[in-house]
């Protein structure tokens, strides 16, 4: 069965067992309120999708990279047409819907493969350690920049990478906001496989093929298992967010990126 | 160790290969965002090749405010 669907950010298709997720969204495919709705969307789609499938890869087509993160520019401008308890109430709702889709992600009973290039920062490092396994190209780059707003990461990455690795490489990209490159992610089992330039959803398409081979409801178990979601601890990261999002930090950090003539403003 | 012209020339023809521009395009103390006309993330990409080739970390804070190829190349060298 061959299932398709194309929307402004991103599209899916499920083909021969293997549902894959493109994100295009220029121009570095930013997370802002449309492609929320959009990955709601596909998540909507995944309960009827997921019937027919077995594993799940998630890329992008963009050059930039995998995802950039969100989409401060918007979330700027957005919170200066606001009060200041719109402005919360409107970013704890945001984060409550893209917890919502991080977690269908996580949860889902298909194996998930996050095939990574280039810039993997912020919200786009949580959506990829949402997934079961992460495939980067030599040239990927994980972070949390968030720090350099006054902020923690919102959308689960604390939790998901204590989770998975240990608390000293959480505190290392956390505390410092520097950037990680995909040979040192793969050092510290963060990346499950490093290929070559270009090859990370052939290697991420090759891994799939492999997960066909097993039966379904095995894979579910394992999955379940050995990955529990943490549900407490990404409750009250989403509580830590919005109380540092009041602060006056905040509001210079975001306007000091969107104004920068910086040329690293994506740096900390 | 490489010395500091050495690595100076193999950023300058790492940079020239990513962001294909002939060699003798770029030179020392040019501005390589101006020069080779990129942005921040391509900045990223540049950085990712050059740990790759040094095999070294360079934390990116370390890179904040560089913007040519020698002072680059310093803050290679310490961390060789």
């Amino acid at each position: 069965m061959t299932a398709s669907a194309k929307t402004e950010t991103l599209s899916w298709s499920c083909e021969q067992g293997i549902i894959e997720l493109e994100l295009h969204r220029a121009p570095a495919n930013e997370i802002g309120s449309q492609t929320l709705e959009d990955l709601e969307a596909f998540v909507d789609a995944l309960e009827e999708l997921k019937t027919d499938a077995a594993a799940l890869i998630i890329h992008s087509s963009i050059a930039a990279g995998f995802c950039a993160g969100a989409d401060l520019r918007e979330l700027y401008h957005t919170g200066k047409t606001m009060d200041e308890h719109d402005r919360i109430t409107g970013v704890r709702r945001f984060l409550n819907r893209i917890h919502t889709v991080l977690n269908a992600i996580d949860e889902t009973p298909l194996t998930t493969i996050a095939a990574v290039h280039g810039t993997t920062f912020g919200g786009g490092f949580e959506l990829a350690l949402a997934c079961d396994l992460i495939i980067a190209d030599k040239m990927a780059r994980f972070c949390f920049p968030e720090l350099r707003l006054g902020l923690i990461p919102g959308f689960g990455g604390i939790p998901r990478l204590k989770r998975d690795l240990g608390n000293a490489v959480v505190r290392d990209l956390l505390l410092t906001g520097r950037s990680m490159n995909a040979t040192k992610a793969a050092q510290v089992g963060l990346v499950s496989q490093l290929v070559g330039e270009g090859k990370a959803l052939v290697a991420a398409r090759s891994t799939a093929r492999q997960i066909l081979k097993f039966d379904r409801g095995t894979s579910a178990a394992a999955k379940r298992f050995v990955k529990p979601i943490p549900h407490a601890e990404l409750r009250e990261e989403i509580d830590i967010f919005c109380d540092l999002f009041s602060r006056p930090a905040v509001d210079a950090g975001l306007r000091k990126f969107v104004e920068s003539e910086d040329p690293y403003p994506y740096l900390p | 160790m490489a010395d500091t012209q050495q690595i100076i020339d193999e950023i300058q023809k790492l940079a020239a290969e990513h962001f294909k521009v002939a060699p003798d395009h770029v030179a020392p103390d040019d501005d390589f965002f101006q020069k080779l006309g990129i942005d921040s993330l391509q900045a990223l990409e540049l950085l990712t090749r050059l740990e790759n080739h040094f095999n070294i970390e360079l934390p990116d804070y370390e890179m904040q405010g560089v913007v040519d190829f020698r002072t680059l190349a310093d803050r290679i060298s310490q961390r060789m």
